[in-house]
């Protein structure tokens, strides 16, 4: 106890964290092992993961960063198409899954993280709102041009076509790898929980590291005073764009997860879109802006909350709507705040007079 | 008042909880139910359990909702009239929203449900995507519509409709044999399985045929609304018939598009043209001469298509399209292979695949999508298409 008291109280609260996904991780693994969990749940397990990791990353441009990501699904897409090709391509190449694995989300990592910067550069010298404008563009951009990629291979090697598979001039024995709007078709199924509970620990550790960094206090006092921050000789532009590249790549790593974890891997509005990127804001936002354990519950429970309600069939997105606005309420209606303050210094007095 | 909002947002906030807390718990339950039946491997014996998997929100909610009408009129049915061997038929239909990862949550809130067959899905990505794990649960698997060539690549998938590929041929061959044109566009949906698959297949076999694709025109589910573009290229190319192969919502506009612009090339669809006489506010003489294949006509004077259309007119109110009626045959063929199977309720999910995968090659039905119906091992139906053509705003068939 005492051990515990000497920590700084970041410390203490990032060890929470941890030890939060920790525990997820072990219950639910026993749950798996002893037969326990439902199929359904067991096959959220992985999107789960992906999505945690969205939530982390975009709450690093959103609540550290301060500026507002409408693109983030167009990250996660441009990581989960890099790493589903060079998954697809190798798979003769490299058979050891695990080692394959671990490069398809580095390439994802980094292609996504190449397209941040490439944004940032321009975009994140400017003030005011235009990263998000230009990310909600981007996004869009990435979802249309996967979806008139045609890249195939045979004996001669890769060949790439906008318009349709027939104009590849593919060998017989050539085979179509990316498939305009259909996509990727047959990606190896490496995805699974324990890898994507690692990838959330590193995750957690990147961001968490990065904000009580010297960089993370810069990249804070950017978002709170660019002006003070400016006059302190802080380069604005290399700290905001270090942030964003390194939101982005960890989104690239969640398409990565996510590509791996399915069959058929399609660009549409729904997966990788804008209401993709919407759905991703709104876990980082009910979870509370900067606040990275938020995001976190906050995405399980709003992945979890769709499919657990398919007991109710027709009234299911409704009621799902209606529990985003109650939840929003409770979370930021000032009256709500209020009331929760009063309720937990209560509890803590009486707690201290037992 | 304060104090009545305070106790206001938290009763909306407990309201929200119990709603979780509720979920989780009956979720909870069914879990441990899969897991008692994990180590005996089958339903409870008394009834077969068939899933049903299609989209009964968002834009394909149109087809998912008639697969399950179509499928749910065939088991109400099949369980007046006796059941399966006397054991009556229990179907659960899940949304899928027309998402891969949306359909194997569905598929896996069926298996927690113990289902031992699945009728579904009903669109062609989510197919594949349910396929990869029902090939890896050996789960029986019989989509009504799902027409992408990979829906049944595995020896556990069978389908009802036809083959993209097959379509296009047909198609194809039928304009070539029937000297409709010699100048022929193309406009396509790229961003749906379906319509490429019908229009690859078409453009392969137009080299081999006496006429030529002047115009190949693409357009994608985002941009559905305007055909203006691709329909001034088709005539300025010359076409004296423009290929169709997408749905009948879409089709109608391209119809209204090209009546507005004086251009009146011969149309030709495929079966996702079905139902476009049905289309509100539109005018049936646009469609006058338009041809289409099609597996199933609403109007044919078949006994057994009459009975059907009648049954889901009186149930559902509408006329049903092919949707309904590959669904409506799906659970037919279903039953018709358990039978002969001999399969009993009380056998595990895989059993049963084993047992359906050769009886689903033995058995010949007659259903409301073809006459004597067989299915090949490779999981394909054997049927010809009918080619209907609009007259006097009304379906007619063309020998």
């Amino acid at each position: 106890m005492s051990g515990m008291k000497k920590m700084t109280k970041t410390t203490r609260n990032n060890l929470i964290t941890y030890a939060m996904v920790i525990l997820l991780f072990v219950i639910m693994q026993t749950l798996v092992s002893t037969g326990n969990v439902s199929s359904l749940l067991q096959g959220l397990l992985v999107p789960l993961c992906a999505y945690i990791i969205l939530a982390v990353s975009l709450n690093l441009t959103v609540g550290i960063l301060g500026e507002l990501s409408l693109g983030h699904a167009g990250f996660m897409c441009v990581g989960a198409f890099t790493g589903a090709f060079f998954s697809k391509c190798m798979a003769d190449a490299i058979p050891a899954a695990g080692f394959r694995y671990f490069l398809a989300l580095l390439i994802g990592a980094a292609a996504a993280g190449i397209c941040g910067i490439l944004i940032g550069i321009p975009v994140l010298r400017l003030k005011g709102d235009y990263l998000a404008i230009v990310t909600l563009a981007f996004g869009e951009i990435i979802k249309n041009i996967v979806n008139i990629l045609f890249i195939g291979r045979d004996a001669d090697g890769f060949h790439f076509s906008t318009t349709d598979t027939r104009s590849l001039g593919l060998l017989p024995d050539g085979e179509v790898i990316v498939n305009g709007p259909q996509g990727i078709t047959g990606t190896p199924k490496d995805s699974t929980f324990f890898i994507s509970v690692i990838l959330i620990l590193i995750t957690l550790f990147i961001v968490l590291n990065l904000i009580h960094s010297r960089s993370g206090r810069a990249i804070m006092s950017i978002r709170d005073n660019r002006i003070a921050a400016e006059s302190v000789g802080i380069n604005i532009t290399k700290y905001k764009l270090m942030a964003f590249s390194i939101s982005a790549s960890l989104a690239g790593v969640a398409g990565v997860i996510y590509a791996h974890n399915l069959a058929t891997l399609t660009a549409q509005p729904k997966n990788f879109g804008y209401n993709m990127s919407i759905m991703i804001l709104v876990f980082v936002v009910l979870g509370g802006i900067g606040n990275i354990r938020g995001s976190i519950i906050a995405a399980i429970i709003l992945t979890l909350l769709p499919e657990l309600l398919r007991g109710l069939s027709d009234y299911r997105m409704l009621i799902y709507a209606v529990v985003l606005i109650a939840m929003m309420l409770f979370n930021w209606s000032p009256k709500a705040i209020e009331w929760r303050e009063n309720y937990t210094a209560k509890f803590k007095r009486n707690k201290k007079e037992a | 008042m304060k104090f009545k909002k305070v106790v206001s947002a938290a009763l909306i906030a407990a309201m929200a909880m119990t709603f979780m807390a509720g979920c989780g718990s009956s979720n909870s339950g069914g879990q441990a139910s899969s897991g008692g039946q994990a180590s005996s491997g089958g339903g409870d014996g008394t009834v077969f359990k068939i899933g049903g998997i299609g989209p009964v929100t968002g834009g394909a909610a149109v087809y998912g909702e008639a697969v399950k009408n179509g499928a749910e009129l065939a088991v109400k049915e099949i369980n007046e009239a006796g059941g399966i061997n006397g054991v009556q038929i229990e179907f659960n239909y899940q949304d899928d929203e027309n998402d891969a990862e949306k359909a194997v949550n569905a598929y896996n809130t069926l298996k927690d449900w113990n289902m031992q067959m699945l009728l579904g899905t009903v669109t062609s990505a989510p197919c594949v995507a349910v396929g990869e794990v029902a090939q890896e649960d050996n789960m029986f698997m019989l989509t009504p519509s799902g027409t992408a060539v990979d829906c049944v690549k595995y020896d556990n998938a069978f389908r009802v409709c036809f083959s993209d590929p097959m379509q296009g041929l047909e198609s194809a061959k039928y304009i070539a044999d029937n000297n409709l044109a010699t100048k022929v566009a193309a406009i396509y949906d790229s961003s749906d399985v379906y319509s490429t698959g019908i229009y690859n297949a078409f453009a392969e076999e137009a080299e081999n045929q006496n006429f030529e694709i002047v115009a190949a025109e693409a357009f994608t589910s985002e941009s559905k609304s305007d055909f203006s573009v691709q329909l001034q290229k088709a005539k300025d190319a010359g076409a004296e018939l423009v290929f169709l192969p997408f749905y009948y919502s879409e089709a109608s506009l391209v119809l209204k598009q090209a009546a507005g612009m004086n251009f009146t090339p011969i149309f030709f669809g495929c079966d996702g043209m079905d139902g476009i006489l049905a289309v509100e506010g539109f005018d049936a003489n646009l469609a006058n001469d338009l041809i289409f294949l099609s597996p199933f006509t609403p109007t044919s004077e078949d006994e057994v298509i009459q009975k059907f259309v009648q049954d889901f007119e009186d149930t559902y109110g509408g006329t049903p399209n092919q949707f309904a009626a590959d669904a409506y045959d799906g659970i037919y063929a279903i039953k018709a292979a358990a039978e002969k199977a001999g399969v009993t309720a009380d056998m595990s999910a895989s059993d049963i695949c084993e047992a359906l995968k050769t009886a689903m090659t033995e058995i010949t039905i007659d259903g409301v999508t073809a006459k004597s119906l067989t299915w090949e091992t490779s999981g394909e139906p054997s049927k010809e298409p009918m080619v209907v053509k609009i007259a006097n705003g009304d379906y007619a068939v063309v020998e």
